[in-house]
């Protein structure tokens, strides 16, 4: 660094420095209680290195009472079949918005609004009936089709489409190439960019998501991380928390380290996306 | 919409072409906005003038007689309040330290990435994982927090058993959530705004970092502070994972929250029509947030 350290960036850095602390300060006590036996949790000190290292009996129990590879299976699962529904069916649709005449784009504007304005959680009452009529409840089919539309996605692309150049898809349609051929092989290899900021959106969303899994799945077979995390609180009776930070950290694990590797994208992603949950 | 200049674009049928392939590609989704979002939004406002409750067969309309029940029942008015005042308490706080962050990273070049990656990592995080570990934090005789108050010989509280309590503490783990997206932000909004206003400003005698802000950051954040306002807003009146897994809604229903109430109502309780009326009100203030967030852009904040 080129520049002196002056009083005003001292007092900058201890002050970020300070925040960081306190904002980390979660993840370290998640780490060090869940190599803590019951009995030295209980002495509560301030110690941040276990006295006895309990690592091992605490994530034997974490990964014996509830299945976390199961858990985290049905994340994968879950999470790759939306984000793939999502992504299939808004890339055309914004397609046919920016790019193409089309007399009921007025009328679809005024259904991408609406749907920016309506979460799940106003409509999973009547969704909830419907798929218990529908005995669908306890599937991946309950979790996943729900979210197959995204507004949010249609969007997002539409922006993005939007300020893509007509002479691409020209050339394209000069060379005789049909319009399903123009979106899979123009559009979306040009729209990388915004597929994965996307992408990154709506896995953290579905991946953290509790109230959607907790209406329609009781069985733990279909249970997905946040849910599984309720069901072994609930069988742990809440007060070993030596096992309970070892779950813990199994289930933030992946995404925070999927974070830390794409972290720019990540951000990136989100800034661009600008929504979450 | 999107001017196509086809060569042949002026032959009628190319264009009847063009919209039939549109209506093609959009179909599905269209379909689906109908299924997912269209259908059930009428439907939750019908339902919510029935007795509709799930295991029972018929149900008949019974006009606004939930809407009446709603006024005076005490949760929900509980519930509207708790989420009222979570509210409160976190849109402005997260705001305003998600801002303070990024101006601080921004104005010092020393550990930018470290920083962003510091703040930012609770978005990242599984709420429902990071919840169970605020839950031992605040434990009242166990927890780091309180063991460490009572080294300086405070004894503190019971954050998330006492209903005096309970929403502050649910409101410390909504901004700790929450700070780190504002910040990026905050951030974004920070590189857009073009240099030479900072250097115009020092040309016309503006010296101090903090007319430096109030002339020329402060405003020229106008649309991202109101973005953010927003966002913050309408992700503080969901607020439902928290409330699910550490207090459901107690003690005492002192951490009540809307969403959680619905919920409760609809899915436990099984009273869909009674819940239905509850999630057209949820609505309506979405709606009111977005209308004043509209009213807003168009008035104040526009400069480009």
């Amino acid at each position: 660094m080129t520049q002196s350290l002056t009083p005003g960036r001292v007092f900058r850095l201890t002050l970020l420095s300070l925040g960081a602390l306190m904002f980390l300060a979660p993840y370290i006590f998640m780490v060090s209680t869940a190599g803590k036996d019951q009995s030295e949790i209980f002495s509560a000190s301030l110690s941040l290195i276990p006295q006895h290292f309990a690592y091992v009996a605490n994530f034997t129990k974490a990964l014996t009472r509830v299945s976390m590879q199961n858990l985290l299976l049905n994340g994968v699962i879950v999470c790759g079949l939306i984000l793939v529904l999502q992504v299939v069916v808004a890339v055309p649709c914004a397609y046919a918005m920016a790019k193409l005449k089309f007399g009921a784009a007025r009328f679809m504007m005024a259904l991408v609004m609406l749907g920016l304005l309506v979460p799940i959680h106003a409509t999973a009452l009547p969704l909830y009936v419907a798929f218990d009529k529908l005995s669908l409840l306890n599937s991946y089919t309950a979790l996943v089709a729900p979210f197959s539309i995204s507004v949010f996605g249609i969007f997002l692309f539409l922006q993005f489409f939007r300020a893509m150049p007509d002479d691409l898809i020209h050339a394209a349609r000069l060379d005789g190439m049909s319009e399903a051929g123009i979106v899979a092989r123009v559009i979306v290899p040009n729209a990388w960019p915004a597929v994965t900021a996307f992408a990154i959106f709506s896995v953290v969303a579905h991946w953290n998501d509790l109230f959607w899994p907790l209406i329609v799945v009781t069985n733990q077979s279909y249970a997905t991380p946040p849910l599984g995390l309720l069901f072994f609180r609930a069988a742990e009776a809440g007060d070993d928390y030596g096992a309970l930070m070892a779950a813990t950290l199994i289930i933030t694990l992946p995404l925070v380290v999927a974070f830390l590797l794409a972290q720019k994208r990540f951000v990136e992603g989100i800034t661009m996306t600008g929504l979450k949950g | 919409m999107a001017e196509v200049a086809l060569p042949f674009s002026a032959s009628e049928t190319a264009g009847r072409r063009e919209a039939q392939i549109a209506w093609l590609l959009a179909s599905p989704a269209i379909l689906l906005m109908l299924l997912f979002i269209v259908l059930p939004t009428i439907a939750v406002i019908v339902l919510g003038f029935t007795d509709f409750e799930l295991g029972y067969g018929s149900f008949r309309f019974v006009g606004l007689e939930n809407y009446a029940e709603l006024i005076s029942d005490r949760t929900f008015r509980r519930s509207l309040w708790n989420t009222t005042v979570y509210t409160a308490i976190v849109t402005p706080v997260s705001i305003v330290l998600g801002l303070g962050i990024a101006l601080l990273i921004e104005a010092e070049p020393r550990g930018r990435d470290f920083f962003r990656t510091v703040y930012f990592l609770p978005v990242a995080s599984l709420l429902v994982a990071m919840a169970t570990v605020w839950q031992y934090l605040f434990h009242p005789s166990i927890g780091p927090l309180n063991t460490f108050l009572a080294v300086f010989g405070i004894l503190g509280p019971n954050w998330l058993g006492a209903s005096s309590t309970v929403v502050y503490g649910l409101s410390i783990i909504g901004i700790w959530q929450s700070v780190g997206f504002n910040m990026v932000l905050f951030l974004a909004g920070l590189t857009a705004i073009p240099r030479e206003l900072y250097s115009a400003a020092e040309v016309d005698g503006v010296k101090s970092s903090i007319d430096r802000f109030r002339l020329v950051t402060w405003p020229m954040l106008g649309p991202t502070t109101l973005f953010v306002t927003t966002i913050s807003v309408i992700n503080s009146v969901k607020v439902f994972e928290t409330v699910k897994t550490l207090t459901e809604g107690g003690p005492n229903k002192a951490s009540e929250m809307l969403l959680f109430t619905i919920y409760q109502e609809g899915f436990v309780f099984l009273r869909v029509g009674y819940a239905s009326a509850m999630t057209v009100v949820f609505l309506a203030i979405l709606v009111v947030l977005m209308i004043l967030q509209y009213r807003f852009l168009d008035r104040q904040v526009h400069y480009t």
